[in-house]
């Protein structure tokens, strides 16, 4: 048993802290949050020449072709940083639905790109309230072309394709849903960017009118596509937000250690102690439920749809939790602009829905470990 | 043989592979097997076995193991261990399985008190003392706690004074488990009390027999007598007896100390499946519990919890297993684990309602298991380092944090206030 990663895959993630490090320090994130950037292209193009873009892409489409583990190591990295790039609805969401779903055409237009740095992907999947759902779905495709409005999209602004979920049938049934590959830049799609909660990562709203689409996977079988891909996203995901709940604690422990009041830096107080400690252990716990699902990501065992569920409930309340008690350590000063902390808990937050809320999961895993326990 | 490491595997090397089937074979053909299916049930609390008694069936299945070479397998083969690495042991608790629970009564016993002797006795009473202990034919206990120092034990007062070849002690410990079955113990005793209260300690280990210790049951706050208090009223223990250098007793006891935390892959007890098994067969007003969407988000917090801690401690044998020593973060378990235990008591008894009160087995839900439970749990919150003090653990010796002001720490013992409001 080897329940870590291999000595490369931690060479590849201090390769990839390093270069954060540098190409990305908080003021880069800075530019994205106080709206002089869309995203950090420099940055893009870095990460796109490092390899890290196409680290889980096969060589044959011009990816480096390591793995899901390698991936799941760079996503944490991306996550400690807050890299305000399209990073996971390029490689988390667009990348992964098309190499589970893509046609060999599909995947040799696009992943080549996507490792090279040249194109931004996303999923096009909720439209308005609620959490992933066939019957949330109205988008309509019909003829090769669809109708409808999709948001919030993850970098929906910038993404030059998207895979869309749309309705194909009114069955009631999970195959009336479909997935489509639409080219935004190629019309019939227009686009607002949507103000939200963590401005270094955009959100748009997309309105497809007689939008010209080509089918990704069999028709029907969009359902069964996006469950996978959500799961997916969800241990990668998970990874960010673990990476960001390490940092955000590393941050509350070092003004702990720096801060002096009555006479005494504020870690020596216990009731400040207590809180670092707390934020320790839910960082750990959610790191140690993320190696799981690393496992079985990369294993595509059968275990994944529970790993990945316990991973991203785990890390979404790791980070929340880090993020907001890190403010708490700072206190006034973790409050204002110029200090670091907000950004962490601003993704922190905004991760905690994107991909579908705390209790949508909480629901799907419930269901999952139910499934496995009458299996 | 493809060695290359790819990272994150369950897979057990070739040799691992042979020692799991060894060891699963010896288990299978020896266990105790007409109590597998009770053992497999007793998650919760004490462990108790019906028709029998559980030390006389614990202490045959230790010999029994000890025999054939299966007992203390981290030890020195000299001392009645197998002399096998960090991983072996883990392979074996994996297939020891619901028998594993047999070694309740011997945990601080091989430990604790097994590590400290092997580190601080001399050679003959190595090898005199510590074979059967191994074997379970002794057993022993740990005397640090007093009624004045419990998280901060450097304030114990249990007094040794030199008499002769001889200490003698007076004195009173407490908390002590198992020290009514005990054949020996190792005792922390104050020896100088004009030296900071760290700096005057002695190390010794003792015959429970000995004339002048006395052995009361303390009547625990769920009813239950799991602990003791011991008295020692002039009690002789010959000066071969002493661990380690007069005075030197906090070292010692911190090699103790740090040996608790050796034993980590037994897993700790959460009460998350069995509430996920009652939720399943409960049956609400408008439902199965296990589809409320309150009952589903509730299930869900303590299942990652749950899993997250199985998965801390995988990599701590991850970590074990390629020669890294187990550090202070494996108080994480004992912390989470105790305070959830009690939470999903007191969520088991909201379920059910005002039945949720009855306790007695022919009324109570699953024969009462969960009020037993909330009963206990209190105790597993304080026992072996309180929930503040294992943060304190994490946030200093983790974290890096700074200690906490310590008035007391160049003060002689005997000038440390003994009462707070007069």
């Amino acid at each position: 048993m080897n329940f870590d990663f291999s000595d490369e895959q931690k060479q590849m993630r201090d390769a990839a802290r390093k270069f954060l490090a540098e190409k990305c320090p908080p003021k880069a994130v800075r530019e994205v949050l106080d709206g002089k950037a869309t995203y950090d292209k420099a940055l893009w193009k870095g990460l796109a020449e490092m390899g890290f873009l196409g680290v889980a892409i096969p060589e044959e489409f011009g990816g480096a072709g390591a793995g899901h583990l390698e991936l799941c190591v760079i996503a944490e990295e991306m996550g400690r940083a807050l890299a305000p790039v399209p990073f996971s609805s390029t490689v988390y969401l667009a990348a992964e639905a098309l190499l589970l779903a893509g046609s060999d055409a599909q995947k040799q237009k696009w992943l080549p790109k996507i490792a090279s740095g040249d194109a931004i992907g996303t999923l096009a999947l909720f439209e308005g309230k609620g959490n992933p759902s066939p019957q949330a779905i109205k988008l309509s495709a019909a003829g090769g072309t669809l109708n409808g409005v999709k948001k919030p999209v993850p970098d929906g602004a910038i993404a030059d394709f998207a895979v869309v979920a749309a309705r194909t049938g009114s069955t009631g049934r999970d195959a009336d849903i479909s997935l489509f590959l639409v080219d935004l830049k190629a019309g019939g799609v227009e686009v607002r960017s949507l103000t939200n909660i963590d401005p270094t990562h955009g959100q748009a709203e997309l309105t497809f009118k007689n939008c010209k689409a080509e089918p990704l996977g069999a028709a029907g079988e969009g359902w069964g596509i996006l469950t996978q891909v959500l799961d997916r996203a969800a241990v990668l995901m998970a990874f960010e937000q673990v990476g960001g709940s390490d940092r955000a604690l590393e941050m509350g422990r070092d003004y702990a250690l720096d801060r002096i009041a009555f006479g005494r830096p504020i870690g020596s107080f216990q009731a400040v102690k207590h809180i670092l400690a707390d934020m320790y252990v839910s960082a750990t716990l959610a790191r140690s439920n993320c190696y799981y699902g690393a496992w079985a990501l990369s294993t595509n065992a059968s275990e994944l749809p529970e790993a990945a569920a316990a991973a991203r409930i785990s890390a979404t309340q790791a980070f929340q939790h880090c993020s907001k008690n890190n403010i708490q350590v700072h206190g006034g000063m973790g409050f204002t602009w110029e200090f670091d902390c907000h950004m962490y808990y601003r993704r922190a937050n905004a991760t905690a829905v994107t991909l579908g809320s705390l209790s949508y999961w909480e629901d799907q895993l419930i269901d999952r470990m139910r499934k496995k326990n009458a299996a | 043989m493809d060695l290359k490491d790819n990272g994150m595997n369950f897979d057990d090397t070739p040799q691992e592979a042979a020692f799991r089937a060894e060891a699963k074979a010896w288990i299978g053909a020896n266990a105790p097997k007409q109590y597998e299916e009770e053992l497999r049930k007793s998650s919760l609390g004490r462990t108790v076995l019906k028709g029998a008694n559980i030390l006389e069936v614990a202490k045959a299945w230790q010999k029994r193991k000890a025999d054939a070479g299966w007992a203390c397998l981290h030890w020195p083969k000299e001392y009645g261990g197998r002399g096998s690495s960090p991983i072996e042991r883990v392979i074996w608790q994996q297939e020891e399985g619901p028998f594993g629970k047999l070694s309740g009564m011997f945990i601080i016993g091989h430990g604790m008190c097994g590590p400290t002797m092997m580190a601080f006795a001399g050679e003959e009473e190595k090898r005199k003392y510590l074979p059967p202990l191994a074997s379970g034919e002794k057993v022993w206990c740990q005397l640090f706690s007093e009624p004045a120092g419990g998280s901060d034990v450097a304030g114990l007062r249990t007094r040794a004074e030199k008499k002769g070849d001889d200490w003698i002690i007076n004195g009173q410990k407490i908390w002590t488990s198992g020290a009514h079955y005990s054949d020996y113990g190792i005792l922390l005793t104050r020896t100088d009390p004009n030296v900071a209260k760290h700096k005057g300690l002695t190390m010794f280990f003792l015959d429970m027999k000995s004339p002048g210790v006395e052995v009361r049951p303390i009547k625990q706050a769920s009813g239950q007598s799991d602990f003791n208090e011991v008295y020692f009223t002039d009690v002789k223990i010959p000066d071969s007896q002493r661990l380690g250098a007069v005075n030197d007793g906090w070292n010692v006891s911190l090699t103790t100390l740090m040996n608790e935390r050796m034993s980590i892959g037994a897993g700790v007890s959460t009460g998350f499946p069995e509430l996920f098994d009652f939720c399943n067969s409960l049956m609400l007003d408008d439902g199965p519990a296990i589809e409320d969407r309150n009952v589903r988000s509730r299930l869900a917090n303590y299942a990652v919890k749950a899993s997250g801690l199985k998965y801390t401690s995988m990599r701590a044998i991850s970590a074990l297993s390629k020669g890294d020593r187990p550090g202070p973060e494996n108080s994480i378990g004992k912390l989470v684990a105790g305070s959830m235990v009690q939470e999903v008591a007191m969520y088991a008894l909201d379920l059910q309602g005002a039945a949720g009160v009855l306790s007695g087995p022919e009324d109570a839900e699953v024969a009462g298991k969960f009020q037993a439970m909330l009963l206990r749990a209190p105790g597993t919150r304080v026992e072996g380092g309180t929930d503040e003090i294992m943060r304190n653990i994490i946030a200093e010796r983790v974290l890096g944090l700074p200690g906490d002001i310590r008035v007391d720490k160049d003060v002689p013992f005997n000038k440390i206030p003994t009462k707070g409001r007069a």
